[in-house]
């Protein structure tokens, strides 16, 4: 076997409360289809057979009942570990390694992607890499965030990435927040790649190969508890550190007992037949010095970047909402859910997407909005540019713009809402006029604003 | 032209101008009479064996050799020579023109007459053969004169008939069956080269496998991969790590129930041929490699136990790489410091690892000499040679194919590598190598190849035309200050670019070939491969 999927499905969805406040963030409705199917699906298309998912109780119920999830055909399994929200995903990595037999592709139940899956495998395969990743350039989102008033927040702390001339190796890695005085290169980098080029606007797709051999490491280096916090810059930064043969004290405070990364990766089988073909070939990965391919490093991390092509990470509102709009293009499926009854007086844009078991009424007008399962719209509603998740009852004479409205909720007769985000469960009452306001929870009274 | 070759053979005018109008069905009847025939006298011959105890183990013989030959597009052409033991002495040529126009037409009378002349003889030579061993050569003998009056329908390897819509389906069938995907062919190619295969390193085979790969083992999608992005290149690098691969293989190997070890491997082991084949089309290294392998294999007796069969197959692995390549490369180093005296100046081209590591010894062993790197677009190896020869200490000289008849007045020797030394002396190696001999030899220059015996190949070539390899045309594409001139090429009608690999040099121009064997003739490779032959 070549590689195990691990999807990551116990994060809490931090960045967005109001969304995840009652749905678990793996679960939310993207284009009427649950986040985490997408990252599955696009497991399933490449060809495996076989997923592990570490998820929480919570999803994992919801999971077996819904139907989309149903539609996987892929076996999967599930771990379930607490959702106390002190595991990161290199923890969790470290409570399956039991069953990790071989190298490892852990995906992010966030991701929404269209790419080429085997440009990422290609260089993990390639180059014998230890890691691979995604990455993508950042995108802005431009339209208005319901429940934010004003401009948008600034953008968030920068990744700054540094690769090579050939764009694929990775050499440098470090977030805006753990440099203090600025950026600082370390001399043996620049001896060895005098060209780097540093991108800031890149977006971690949080998809990455790994080497079994980091997965064992993990097991005896308990201190790394996140993947991409942690364990990335750690791997990008050991390419470049002196390799130590004798046990002298390392510059990490590691156990000496422990063994280091290098000498995990060096222990595989007929390592030198390896190097005998690699010093027979007649290849080299950079020119102008006098060492060999690779620099003689056996640690190597790739990134691939993708210029054009979905891919999202759905982290934000933001992002959630572009999510909604972009993801239904990905597949060729109707827009309108055969189960759902669509009045014949009822103007409903192409860009629209109508869940199972809906009911619109007459003289309703729905542009460029997704609208979830079970809900019922009633006449005269004027649904524009939302996000409608299932089982909300939207009373006549409605107009809806730029809104999130999640599950289970009740729009009174005549409201009027716009930009606004309602949790779920709640009642809006009639006549109710709601320009811009921040997002409507449980318990939060309405009359009082 | 085929018409005219028919008329030539034949006096009568009815006669001519029947077999213009029939030429070319009366071969395609004669081409399936010919199969029927041998069809009808292997069944003669098995029955016939059945009663016998040795015949028992041609059968064996045959059977195997028939299921690899009962595919080809073409029915073989000298079913005596599968029995026969010694090697044809006359290689055939393959690359000759196609082999209808050699086929001398022969009548409908003639030729029942000469097949029941055959058929007498044989039944006759059969009454006498039972329980004789040595009687298939001398029945061999006089089959054989009568086949190669008859018309002789020779085999073309498929990978230099690409421009063969027929061949190119049985290919398409063969790796469906295996579960293969078909690599498309990119661009388009010079018209004198489009009966050869040119794939682009920009859409790997990859593509079209699922990812975590079930039907290939992942150790080969890995070693395909290298081979396509050039990642390891030159004939010792892909053989080891061929044979590396091929261990994994072997290790992780388990003989599925009711299967025997040395029949079901070799079989495992085709798919994954073909895969690296689609790849990068096999060396001839690589070939003998795998000739290796399969006959250990089948070589393994049925009672051996599974974990000593895989372990007795590793380190028959281990072995060969060891005997043949670095044991071999010693050798050689050996006698090639012999041939180099202090204050020579040695002329090499390329990257050859073997040529590295003789300068290298010879550079330890205290001579004195120094060197000149010739280079040549596009892949610029001689880049990597001149890096690891500085690094020993070294002073070298480096420069472009295009000024070596400036620099070779100040040449002493020039030492060539090899990619495989064909079967009538003559040396092929990467494109460029036969322009620095001819150009060595208008200087008189010594030009010495070095090339280790497994190296040595069977086929036999003239030019480089008929069997070549052609990389990816976009790899000649430069950019210089921002300007990429060739960006386009297809758009423009007129224009091909053509990336040839290796070329073919003539024995004329070489005058010594160093072996692990010793310093033989370019013309006594026929006499090794023999040798080796009679040894395995």
């Amino acid at each position: 076997m070549e590689l195990q999927a691990v999807l990551m499905a116990a994060g809490g969805g931090s960045r967005m409360p109001d969304l995840t406040y009652n749905t678990p963030k793996p679960m939310l409705p993207v284009g009427n289809k649950p986040l985490m199917w997408y990252p599955l699906n696009l497991l399933e298309r490449v060809g495996f057979e076989e997923v592990i998912v570490i998820t929480t109780k919570e999803v994992h119920k919801m999971m077996s009942t819904d139907p989309k999830m149903k539609d996987v055909k892929m076996k999967l399994d599930v771990v379930c570990i607490q959702e106390d929200g002190d595991m990161g995903t290199a923890d969790a990595l470290r409570h399956i390694q039991q069953k990790i037999k071989t190298d490892v592709l852990v995906v992010s139940c966030d991701l929404i992607t269209d790419v080429a899956l085997h440009e990422v495998v290609d260089l993990f395969r390639a180059h014998n890499a230890t890691l691979a990743m995604l990455m993508s350039k950042a995108h802005e989102f431009t339209d208005t965030v319901p429940g934010q008033k004003g401009k948008k927040k600034t953008a968030e702390q920068r990744d700054f990435v540094g690769v090579d001339q050939s764009g694929k190796r990775l050499l440098f890695m470090a977030n805006e927040a753990d440099l203090e005085d600025g950026l600082s290169i370390r001399k043996s980098i620049m001896r060895k790649h005098p060209r780097m080029h540093i991108k800031t606007g890149l977006e971690d797709a949080h998809l990455y190969c790994l080497k079994k051999a980091v997965v064992d490491f993990l097991a005896d280096n308990k201190s790394i508890s996140s993947i991409r916090g942690e364990l990335v810059p750690y791997l990008v930064r050991k390419q470049f550190s002196k390799t130590t043969n004798s046990p002298k004290i390392k510059d990490d405070a590691e156990d000496q007992n422990q063994k280091t990364i290098d000498e995990l990766l060096i222990s595989s089988r007929d390592e030198p037949l390896l190097q005998l073909a690699q010093e027979r070939s007649c290849w080299n990965d950079h020119r102008g010095d006098m060492s060999e391919a690779y620099h003689g490093g056996k640690l190597r991390c790739y990134v691939h970047i993708i210029d054009q092509g979905l891919c999202y990470r759905v982290n934000t509102l933001a992002a959630y909402i572009e999510a909604n709009r972009l993801a239904p293009k990905l597949f060729e499926e109707p827009a309108v859910h055969p189960s759902a009854v669509i009045s014949e007086r009822c103007q409903m844009g192409s860009d629209s997407i109508i869940g199972a078991l809906c009911q619109v009424a007459d003289k309703t007008s729905i542009k460029r909005s997704t609208i979830g399962n079970s809900t019922t719209v009633k006449e005269k509603v004027k649904v524009t540019n939302s996000i409608i998740m299932h089982g909300v009852t939207i009373e006549e004479g409605c107009n809806i713009q730029g809104c999130v409205i999640c599950s289970n909720a009740v729009i009174g007769r005549g409201a009027d809402l716009k930009y606004c985000l309602v949790g779920s469960g709640q009642q809006i009452e009639p006549e109710d006029e709601r320009p811009c306001l921040p997002c409507l929870k449980r318990g939060y009274n309405p009359q009082k604003h | 032209m085929a018409d005219s070759g028919v008329t030539d053979g034949l006096c009568d005018t009815d006669d001519i101008e029947r077999s213009k109008t029939e030429g070319k069905e009366l071969t395609k009847e004669e081409k399936q009479r010919l199969r029927k025939e041998k069809k009808h006298q292997k069944k003669i011959k098995e029955k016939k064996d059945d009663a016998a105890s040795h015949e028992d183990e041609k059968k064996k013989k045959k059977k195997k050799e028939e299921k690899p030959v009962g595919a080809a597009s073409q029915p073989p052409t000298q079913p005596s020579q599968k029995v026969a033991p010694a090697p044809a002495p006359v290689p055939v040529p393959a690359s000759e023109t196609p082999a209808l126009a050699d086929k001398p037409a022969k009548s409908k009378a003639d030729l029942k007459a000469e097949r029941r002349a055959r058929q007498e003889s044989e039944r006759a030579s059969k009454q006498g053969k039972k329980g004789d061993v040595g009687q298939p050569v001398p029945t061999s003998k006089p089959k054989a004169p009568p086949s190669e009056l008859q018309p002789v329908v020779k085999r073309l390897p498929e990978h230099v008939q690409v421009d063969n819509p027929d061949v190119l389906k049985k290919l398409a069938k063969k790796l469906e069956r295996q579960q293969i995907p078909l690599r498309s062919d990119y661009g388009y190619k010079v018209s004198l080269f489009s009966h050869l295969h040119q794939y682009s390193r920009k859409a790997p085979l990859t593509q079209q496998l699922g990812i975590p790969s079930t039907v290939i083992h992942p150790a080969i999608v890995r070693l395909g991969l290298q081979y396509s992005q050039g990642i390891v290149a030159g004939s010792n690098a892909r053989s080891v790590a061929l044979l590396h691969a091929f261990k994994q293989v072997i290790r992780d190997y388990t003989t599925p129930p009711n299967e025997e070890l040395s029949r079901d491997l070799v079989n495992k082991l085709k798919p994954y041929i073909s895969f690296l084949n689609q790849c990068r089309p096999l060396s001839a290294s690589m070939g003998n490699a795998i000739k290796y392998i399969k006959k250990e294999i089948s070589n393994i007796p049925s009672q051996c136990k599974e974990e000593e069969a895989k372990s007795k197959l590793l380190s028959c692995i281990e072995c060969y790489i060891n005997e043949k390549i670095i044991l071999a490369a010693k050798a050689i180093a050996k006698y090639s410091i012999e041939k180099i005296s202090d204050g020579d100046v040695i002329l090499v081209y390329g990257c050859s690892s073997l040529v590295n590591h003789i300068l290298c010894e010879a550079f330890e062993k205290k001579r004195k000499f120094r060197v000149i790197v010739v280079d040549s677009r596009p892949r610029l190896e001689g880049r990597e040679a001149l890096r690891r020869l500085v690094q020993r200490g070294i002073s070298c000289t480096y420069v472009l194919i295009s000024a070596v008849s400036y620099i070779l007045p100040e040449v002493s020797k020039v030492f060539l590598g090899a990619h495989a030394l064909l079967a009538n002396g003559y040396v092929m190696s990467r494109v460029g190598t036969s322009q620095i001999a001819l150009v060595a030899k208008a200087f008189n220059v010594p030009v010495l190849v070095c090339c280790e015996t497994y190296k040595f190949c069977e086929r036999v070539q003239t030019d480089s035309f008929v069997s070549n390899e052609l990389d990816d045309p976009d790899e000649l594409i430069v950019t210089r200050k921002g300007k990429t001139q060739l960006e386009h090429w297809q758009e423009v009608p007129s224009l091909g670019l053509l990336n040839l690999v290796y070329d073919v040099t003539p024995p004329d121009f070489v005058d010594l070939v160093i072996t692990d064997l010793g310093m033989i003739p370019c013309t006594s490779v026929p006499v090794v491969l023999r040798v080796k032959n009679v040894d395995q």
